[in-house]
């Protein structure tokens, strides 16, 4: 038996989108294009032109010709930007979505943890969740019995184990999930970017627990864009770039061809709703302490801007502050489709030297998300009067502080 | 068939001891080779839905255990619908518009004996055919076949259909009207009833996922079906030339099954009206599953 468990053979994935971005269908509208369809369809046999194709729709490909394979063992990183196809790869391999072109051969079990706490019921306890979110995750009951105690210790729920979860705080919600998660033992596991909630602590405490499952010898894919998390936890790192593998190597080849990425903006491509970002292009202005962006996008439809956020993320992904553009550049609220450029900066910051990612929150009419890493600066060290740079930058924090004070002799009376 | 509402989870402790290493299930994993393909149909298909039975088991038990959740009289409401609609049926049918029963059984009896599938088949029709869609975020995130998630929720139905059928023991008692030998035969019945109302559900289950217009005409055909079904009167008030047609409805031949078990063969069945029925049955589900398992792989794209 070869030891390859992950054969992908020039896989690919379609998807038809609608240009007026109907959310579902509605069986009327189907009778409508089909009768107009076949109305002018003979119509155009009528009167002998040729017949047009049906421009209600266009193919994109998420995916396409991607080939790789994946050893035994082996600990993958998948990174690339929003959109590159990295999260269609993992629906593809955890068998969501079926694949429109090529072939995969999975030997072994997988469990795909795209969502913490998949299927978990508010009206139900914290007990008979662990039950029903295990068997969702593909854990057999017995398996579950066994890890029962070693999942509640490690969601640290004890006291509310038989209260419905709708009653714990978001925090407890996500550590019981991620416990249960964290207790599937298949021999591939697909991971996407969900460490992404939770607080400092227990993202370490995850982290550490996947990092044994992979000394196991099991296989994991692991998205994300946590750079830190994924230099720390893989060996070998896949590259997507717009539906394409771009690299295939050992993980700080390929983080350093990623971050490479980010020089040529120009083919920065995100599509959040009816909105579509054509390039993301940040600045710094040292001298002022501020981040500049330019941002092109373009609408194809008219669209309601609840929030327009860009957000400054370190790269082991805590959130260091938020530039709302919406209120304060008085972004009009309603965009008619078009074209558009938004020419921006925030600061004053004074950053510790080092890369930082920029993300945005965007809440439109037809999209609601944060997207991560849209974006990089790297800050170079400036000297600031006040500040002491005697100790190396990794030890400085995020921010840079300036310091004001006296010491003085005190008389103790 | 479901066992009624399971208390899932046993305190830790008893948990530790039943702890057996899982052989058998490990070895098969192991070597178990998947391929992905465009349109290849799963050669194992029904060897996975063996595989997932406990997570069938699971969705059932969630579905029922929340079912009756935050309602005052819970379990009640299973008793109260067909005990009611029983009670009104047979005053407005038999004694206002003064329709003949079955022989000597009791009206009651006979409206509350094609109560039950009736009920059965509206309930697994309109709780399956929103699932899928209800369950949205399952079947974006994890792999399953999809089949489980209607099945789970007929299997809600099939409680609430053993919960009523108590009910049927109680009014048989009251009326002293005890049946035969032919009720040993209503297990087949109830298996048909089952089957009857899973190929329209499967296939009306997968339609909506896109087209979310079945939300509107699932009530439609549920109260509509309550008229052209014969649950409210005996299907022996169809003149004759006129049965074999009436047939055609899947639900004609379930209703007279069940009323040939429970009445004591007062009421008598219309055979080639029931071999009728029954080919509906059998093309229903053949389509249904069909129907289903071909667009069951684009579910996740387009729910």
């Amino acid at each position: 038996m070869s030891d390859v468990v992950i054969r992908a053979e020039g896989l690919g994935k379609k998807y038809l989108i609608g240009r007026r971005q109907a959310h579902r269908t509605v069986l009327r509208d189907v009778v409508t294009r089909a009768f107009k369809g076949v109305a002018s369809s003979a119509f155009d046999i009528l009167r002998g032109r040729q017949r047009m194709v049906d421009d209600a729709t266009e193919e994109f490909w998420a995916l396409k010709d991607v080939d790789f394979e994946i050893k035994r063992g082996d600990v993958v990183g998948i990174i690339g930007r929003n959109g590159a196809g990295k999260s269609t790869l993992l629906k593809v391999l955890s068998r969501i979505t079926e694949p429109s072109q090529g072939r995969v051969e999975i030997r072994g079990r997988v469990a795909s943890l795209l969502e913490v706490g998949t299927g978990f019921h508010p009206e139900l306890t914290g007990r008979e969740n662990i039950f029903l979110n295990g068997a969702i995750l593909g854990m057999s009951r017995l398996e579950i019995r066994q890890k029962f105690d070693e999942i509640v210790a490690f969601a640290e729920v004890e006291q509310f184990l038989d209260t419905p979860v709708k009653r714990y705080s978001s925090g407890m919600y996500v550590r019981l999930a991620f416990a249960v998660a964290a207790h599937l033992e298949p021999e591939i596991l697909v991971v996407d970017e969900v460490l992404a909630v939770g607080d400092m602590e227990f993202q370490k405490k995850c982290l550490g627990k996947m990092h044994d499952v992979a000394g196991k010898g099991r296989t994991v894919l692991f998205v994300s864009h946590n750079m830190g998390a994924v230099r720390q936890l893989c060996e070998r790192g896949i590259l997507m770039s717009r539906g394409n593998l771009t690299a295939d190597a050992d993980i700080s080849t390929v983080i350093d061809a990623y971050q490479q990425q980010y020089v040529k903006a120009s083919d920065f491509s995100l599509r959040c709703g009816s909105m579509r970002f054509e390039s993301f292009t940040t600045g710094v202005d040292q001298d002022n302490g501020r981040i500049k962006m330019s941002i092109a996008f373009s609408l194809s439809q008219s669209e309601i801007v609840e929030d327009f956020c860009l957000l400054l993320y370190s790269t082991n992904g805590v959130r260091l502050a938020i530039a709302d553009l919406s209120r304060t550049l008085a972004l009009p609220t309603q965009l008619g489709p078009g074209d558009y450029e938004i020419e921006c900066s925030f600061g004053p910051l004074m950053l510790v030297d080092g890369v930082y990612d920029i993300g945005l929150y965007l809440k439109t009419g037809s999209f609601t998300d944060s997207i991560l890493g849209c974006a990089q600066v790297s800050w170079k060290p400036v000297l600031h009067e006040g500040v002491s740079y005697r100790y190396p930058s990794q030890h400085r924090g995020y921010f840079e502080t300036e310091v004001k004070g006296t010491i003085t002799p005190r008389n103790r009376d | 068939m479901s066992s009624g509402p399971r208390q899932f989870p046993e305190s830790p402790s008893s948990l530790s001891t039943a702890a057996q290493p899982d052989n058998a299930e490990a070895g098969d994993g192991a070597l178990r080779l998947t391929i992905l393909e465009a349109g290849r149909a799963e050669r194992n298909y029904y060897r996975d839905l063996y595989h997932y039975r406990e997570l069938f088991a699971i969705l059932a038990w969630r579905d029922v255990a929340v079912r009756y959740k935050q309602t005052v009289i819970g379990f009640l409401w299973a008793i109260l619908r067909p005990f009611i609609t029983m009670v009104v049926f047979t005053v407005i049918f038999s004694k206002v518009a003064k329709l003949p029963g079955e022989g000597s059984a009791p009206y009651a009896i006979m409206v509350y004996a094609g109560m039950l599938p009736w009920f059965l088949f509206s309930s697994v029709l309109s709780e399956a055919s929103s699932s899928l869609v209800s369950n949205a975020n399952l079947i974006s995130k994890v792999y399953f076949p999809r089949l489980l998630v209607p099945a789970a929720s007929a299997a809600v139905a099939m409680v609430d259909f053993f919960v009523s059928l108590v009910i049927l023991v109680i009014v048989m008692l009251w009326y002293g009207f005890m049946p035969d030998w032919r009720i040993l035969v209503l297990p087949a019945f109830i298996a048909l009833a089952v089957l009857a109302s899973l190929g329209p559900a499967l296939w009306i289950t997968a339609l909506n996922v896109k087209y979310r217009d079945f939300r509107f005409i699932i009530p439609f055909i549920v109260q509509f079906g309550l008229y052209v079904s014969p649950v409210g009167f005996s299907s022996s008030v169809v003149p004759s030339q006129w049965r074999l047609l009436y047939s055609l409805n899947p639900v004609v031949g379930v209703i007279d099954g069940f009323r040939w078990c429970l009445l004591r063969g007062e009421s008598q069945l219309y055979l080639p009206g029931f071999l009728l029925s029954l080919g509906v049955v059998v093309f229903f589900l053949w389509f249904g599953i069909r129907y289903f398992r071909r667009t069951e792989k684009t579910f996740a794209d387009i729910v």
